[in-house]
């Protein structure tokens, strides 16, 4: 689903990426983990088609497709979720009617019909419940004064409403208590299924206790240096990465 | 001659014309005189030095209609909330039109002001409110108060909720060319009354329309607006002011508001067009625990130009003022916020906030934002601040990444930096109505229903 080549990348000249390769298949969870500083939210944002960064070496296919060219939104529309480590606030556009025009624009964008108001109310509804998250939450303000462990909620409950193929969580464990970490946990199971693959970037291994990856890779300087299994993540957490 | 000269040498015929109390024409009078002394200002005023008010001072304006213009209702039917009851007082080129016009003197007086100054029952009233708040320096306050014959007239009784809203509607027609408006309204809400007014303007002399029906040397017209407002102890009033489809046409809006003890006034101003727009708002608290709230929303383009002067005179202690004005610039259009806050040394524990936000969102586009702080008192919570800038591209790529078009995307953040001022509108149907206004403004197509 997802093969990145020798990725190089840089920004305002410098190299953050070294020659990164990686592949992910349908139905995988993979998590990377790294040093601060090891270009780990780099490596999704570039995924995502963030403009700030530039590709000067290697190649990143998408269902065989080269997306080097495509624009943060085509890749969207294609089925590639980013949930961001930091969620901007907009104030002025509620949760609700954000989700609803990002549904509908991808829909148009693959050709489809928008989704009708009745089945759309049903699903936020149904994947709220998931999330367990309030319907007063739905009405605020996107990201505008929520807490940590609410933004992330909501990432996750967009991920949910946009049922994306390919999913890269950066640092969403970061600023969520043990109850937000189950729940949001507990929210990311339950979407995944043998059609889609999940990329979860993480500094510490906790989360892994609860959303069981495939794959973990460690990510060094640019580079994925070691990769192995969920035994790798233990090793990580208790030896640190110095030992690689 | 000079317009100046003009008005000042017209004004005996026009006052021989008009039937009103004999105070009222004593106050026309040492207007005139007023003016006559000082004339129109210029942008070496410091007041005036960011719009170009020459420009619209054009010595062919003239305060007489040739005659009455019809217009079809199908033309102004959206000027009006729809779906729910509502006072109304509406005026076609400054004149009453009372085919459209819903008026009450039952619970309360919503009529018109030209009847209410010609009658010795309103005598007391009008001694008591009437040009009380004008500014006697300001040339446009002096000229409305010289001409003005026509506008509304609200008085709330004390202990009176109005029951339904007020629509003081305001139409050009577009049919004469060169016509000088003087709207004068005077509100007055007695002790512990509550009401909700909406003022707009609109014109028919939209830009396609006008290259069509009006001739090469047709003069858009100029409205001189001033509004009293005197609200008494323990009284609350909404305020909403509605300057839409009025792209050639300029208006020069006074406002005074006098707030006694315990009330509270908002006041929003929606600004979205006009060759020149010019809006002085000027609050006084005249007593304690008062709140003033003065929000507005701006969308311009072309060469568009809206100024805002706003001034909150903080007289008394224990009170507080909220400004909140926002601006979105397209094309070449300009901009003005000139925030005046005046704070006397008695009037302690003040808490005044003020913010001006603005978008650049056109190449050319100019905004001159200028918060003015006058405090002489020591224990007082005052803020201001204000950005000019364009969409936050962090911002821009979170939507975009959610797939939505980049297009759209500016859109909607575009919107969302309008419609977060509109969180204080009560009036559910005036809300969504705005929000369709900004959203059409701004061109962004929303993907859920307002």
């Amino acid at each position: 689903m997802l093969k990145i080549e020798n990725l190089h990348v840089s920004i305002d000249d410098k190299e953050i990426l070294k020659g990164l390769s990686l592949d992910v298949k349908r139905g995988e969870i993979h998590a990377i983990m790294g040093p601060n500083g090891s270009g780990k939210s780099t490596l999704s944002s570039v995924i995502a088609g963030s403009e700030d960064y530039e590709v000067v070496k290697g190649n990143i296919f998408y269902n065989d497709e080269n997306i080097e060219d495509l624009s943060a939104e085509e890749r969207a529309n294609k089925g590639i979720f980013m949930s961001f480590q930091y969620p901007v606030e907009i104030p002025g556009i509620t949760v609700t009617n954000f989700i609803k025009t990002a549904i509908n624009s991808n829909l148009k964008a693959r050709g489809e019909k928008e989704m009708p108001a009745g089945d759309m109310l049903k699903k936020i509804r149904e994947k709220s419940k998931l999330l367990e998250i309030d319907s007063k939450f739905l009405s605020r303000s996107l990201n505008e004064g929520f807490s940590g462990g609410e933004k992330k909620r909501n990432e996750i409950f967009q991920m949910a409403m946009l049922e994306p193929s390919l999913a890269i969580l950066d640092e969403t464990d970061s600023g969520l208590d043990i109850d937000a970490l189950k729940i949001v946990a507990n929210g990311v199971n339950k979407l995944k299924n043998d059609d889609n693959a999940i990329i979860i970037i993480t500094h510490y291994q906790r989360l892994l206790d609860y959303i069981l990856p495939d794959f973990v890779h460690v990510l060094q300087d640019g580079k994925i240096t070691k990769s192995g299994d969920k035994s790798l993540a233990l090793e990580l957490e208790e030896k640190g990465y110095d030992w690689i | 001659m000079s317009l100046k000269e003009k008005l000042v040498s017209s004004f005996l015929a026009f006052e021989l014309d008009t039937n009103i109390l004999s105070n009222v024409h004593k106050i026309r009078s040492q207007s005139i005189k007023e003016f006559e002394k000082i004339g129109f200002p210029n942008s070496k005023d410091e007041y005036w030095k960011y719009t170009p008010v020459k420009k619209i001072l054009n010595e062919k304006l003239t305060l007489f209609n040739k005659k009455r213009h019809l217009i079809e209702f199908d033309k102004v039917k959206d000027f009006f909330l729809n779906g729910i009851e509502s006072y109304k007082l509406v005026f076609i080129d400054g004149m009453f039109d009372p085919l459209w016009s819903d008026t009450t003197h039952e619970e309360a007086d919503v009529c018109i002001l030209s009847s209410v100054l010609e009658k010795e029952k309103y005598n007391d009233v009008i001694s008591k409110y009437y040009n009380k708040l004008v500014n006697s320096k300001e040339s446009f306050s002096l000229l409305n108060s010289s001409f003005s014959k026509e506008g509304a007239y609200v008085h709330v009784p004390k202990n009176v909720v109005l029951d339904k809203p007020v629509e003081i509607v305001h139409i050009n027609s577009g049919g004469e060319s060169s016509l000088m408006l003087q709207p004068r309204s005077l509100i007055v809400l007695d002790k512990n009354s509550k009401a909700q007014i909406i003022e707009s303007h609109y014109s028919l002399t939209s830009k396609s329309e006008s290259s069509l029906n009006k001739a090469d040397d047709f003069i858009d017209p100029l409205t001189n607006s001033l509004t009293e407002i005197h609200i008494n102890e323990n009284s609350n009033l909404d305020f909403y002011k509605i300057q839409n489809d009025i792209e050639t046409s300029s208006i020069i809006d006074n406002t005074y508001i006098n707030q006694k003890s315990n009330s509270e006034v908002s006041c929003h101003t929606f600004s979205f067009g006009g060759n020149i727009v010019r809006n002085n708002l000027n609050f006084f608290q005249d007593g304690s625990n008062i709140n003033s709230i003065l929000k507005g929303v701006t969308i311009l383009g072309a060469n568009q130009h809206t100024d805002h002067h706003t001034l909150v005179h903080h007289a008394n202690p224990n009170c507080e003022s909220y400004q909140e004005y926002k601006g979105i610039y397209n094309d070449r259009s300009t901009g003005v916020f000139n925030g005046r806050v005046v704070v006397d040394k008695i009037a302690q524990k003040i808490n005044a906030f003020q913010q001006n936000n603005n978008l650049i969102i056109g190449d050319n586009a100019t905004v001159n934002t200028k918060p003015q702080l006058e405090i002489f008192a020591d224990d007082v919570k005052c803020s201001h601040g204000c950005t000019i800038g364009q969409l936050d591209k962090e911002a821009l790529f979170y939507l975009k990444a959610r797939g939505i078009n980049e297009n759209d995307a500016k859109g909607l953040l575009t919107y969302a930096f309008a419609n977060n001022v509109l969180e204080n509108v009560k009036m559910q149907v005036l809300k969504s109505k705005i929000k369709k206004i900004i959203a059409d403004k701004i061109g962004v197509n929303l993907g859920f229903e307002l």
